[in-house]
């Protein structure tokens, strides 16, 4: 009686777990279905590499929006990293252990905040803020990456703060009896050991930044030209499938699905490199 | 023995955490060049001891200290007294080894750098010289570029008592540096702690007390956060005054 109670709880929780796996396999099965066939007829070249977006005249190319995904990317870890990384060492290393309990659940709030708020606060003061002082249409890569950057803080610094967590405190005692001061006992031993889950953290990070939609379109300005510059105007991968998905069809919405393949690409890299750096931690010892 | 030669002069040390007393007024003169073994069970305070005399409990949220420690006439804990310098005068060595993440060459030279040591050759003198300190130079010659968390646990802990050696302390600080170690790695770090004492003071604190009686010059017995007594090691372990040692010497209890 009682094994059979076992047997079944043990299938569907097998259930349960394939279940998540089936779904990863269905939505890469249909995106791909879709776009392969649209990459085969228009060349991997001419989508990937030429810079003329026109559906309309059979154009397809999403050069200017590859780019514009890597520098809003890279301009939110600019921003993000350093604050996630700072402040994930500043909680664990220098204030009393009451403080962290406050204002790490607190940091973490902010992933919880919808990405439309983002959108809004991006929208009614920073890109007139830079419109003001630094010039250009205000709606720029700087102001996506800005608030970017603030969207994936709690990604990093609550996973730095884990990696640092779990450095042995031997560790810390041993640089200090040494004669290492605290800050040096910190960058010199304790961030180095805790370097390859900082380094996961960030890359999650990344992996966000580039698939966050809503918060970009609203601040980003959607203008589809590689940037020259971060104050320009841009339109990421992810904003493109999202603006035209609602009236595409035909080949124009193949382009999208294969839009998607190339961003669901980007992020399976930074997952694999970020799971790379945290084996990297466990099996390091 | 007269305060003028001791290196360290300890009276009347508390070390309260938040309410609890650790450590109950322990008053006691430390020699130069001597070996002084601590013995006592678990719980004992020898290592909250320890401990206090490179003020590494501060560590510990809550901590307070009673009575006064000098190092070479000195107030460890006066408030000029700055414990990054008493650190580097007052090497330790934990009952776990404590590689740092990174090679056996740079773990070495780590303290020696803070303290703005940057010459290739001073720095190269240095880890040889502390290695062979440590009976380890010999082990590991070939191979100074790799990660010290590949050594067994044995050569570990040499590698952090060469690398206290390469800071040119005064003191020694020795948590049972050898509960995790086997017969042989133990004889191997007593041997070198017998080659040093010429020229540093030891303090060792121990469970095993067959190496209390090996190694030390004098010897300490700790219970319950209070010093019973202290006195040459062979008095000690032969004729002690106290019967509470007496009985944990002959292994009655602990």
């Amino acid at each position: 009686m009682r094994l059979n109670t076992e047997t079944i709880v043990e299938k569907a929780l097998l259930l349960v777990a394939l279940s998540a796996l089936m779904s990863l396999l269905l939505i890469a099965v249909f995106i791909f279905k879709e776009g392969v066939p649209f990459m085969v007829k228009v060349g991997p070249g001419a989508f990937l590499f030429s810079s003329e977006w026109e559906p309309q005249n059979g154009l397809y190319g999403i050069f200017p929006m590859i780019i514009a995904s890597i520098w809003v990317t890279l301009g939110a870890m600019l921003v993000g990293a350093p604050l996630g990384i700072a402040g994930a060492v500043f909680l664990n290393e220098f204030v009393p252990r009451g403080v962290m309990r406050v204002v790490k659940p607190a940091i973490e709030l902010l992933a919880g905040i919808p990405s439309v708020v983002y959108g809004f606060i991006g929208v009614m003061v920073l890109a007139p803020l830079i419109r003001a002082h630094l010039g250009g249409p205000g709606l720029s890569v700087l102001a996506a990456a800005v608030i970017l950057g603030v969207m994936i803080l709690p990604t990093v610094m609550s996973i730095a703060t884990d990696a640092i967590n779990a450095v042995p405190n031997s560790y810390r005692e041993g640089a200090l009896a040494l004669g290492a001061t605290r800050w040096q006992a910190v960058h010199m031993v304790v961030v180095k050991a805790a370097r390859s889950g900082i380094i996961a953290g960030v890359i999650l990070g990344m992996g966000r930044a580039i698939g966050e939609t809503m918060a970009v379109i609203m601040v980003a300005g959607n203008a589809v030209r590689a940037p020259g510059s971060p104050l320009d105007s841009v339109r990421t991968l992810t904003a493109n499938i999202a603006l035209e998905m609602g009236y595409a069809s035909g080949m124009h919405r193949q382009a999208l699905f294969a839009t998607g393949i190339v961003l669901f690409l980007f992020i399976m890299v930074l997952n694999s490199i970020a799971m790379a750096a945290m084996r990297t931690r466990a099996g390091g010892r | 023995m007269n305060d003028a030669q001791a290196k360290l002069t300890v009276r009347g040390l508390k070390v309260f955490f938040g309410q609890f007393l650790a450590l109950r007024g322990v008053t006691m003169d430390i020699a130069a060049n001597e070996v002084l073994g601590i013995i006592g069970p678990a719980g004992s305070s020898k290592t909250t001891f320890l401990r206090a005399l490179n003020r590494l409990n501060e560590l510990t949220p809550g901590t307070r200290v009673e009575g006064t420690v000098l190092l070479d006439g000195e107030d460890i804990y006066h408030p000029a007294c700055d414990p990054v310098m008493l650190r580097k005068r007052a090497g330790m060595l934990f009952a776990l080894p404590v590689p740092l993440p990174m090679s056996i060459y740079d773990n070495i030279v780590y303290g020696v750098r803070l303290c703005g040591v940057r010459t290739r050759a001073r720095l190269d003198e240095l880890v040889e010289q502390s290695l062979k300190a440590a009976f380890l130079w010999d082990e590991v010659k070939d191979r100074l570029r790799t990660s010290a968390l590949r050594l067994s646990g044995g050569q570990q802990q040499r590698l952090c008592l060469a690398r206290v050696l390469a800071m040119e302390p005064e003191l020694i600080l020795l948590d049972e540096p050898c509960s995790g170690l086997d017969p042989i790695s133990t004889a191997r770090i007593e041997e070198a702690l017998t080659a040093l004492k010429a020229r540093y003071t030891i303090i060792l604190v121990t469970n095993n007390t067959k190496q209390a009686a090996r190694v030390a010059d004098r010897t300490a017995f700790f219970l319950m956060g209070e010093l019973i007594e202290y006195g040459p090691t062979n008095q000690l372990f032969t004729t002690p005054h106290d019967s509470r040692t007496d009985d944990y010497v002959t292994g009655r209890f602990g």
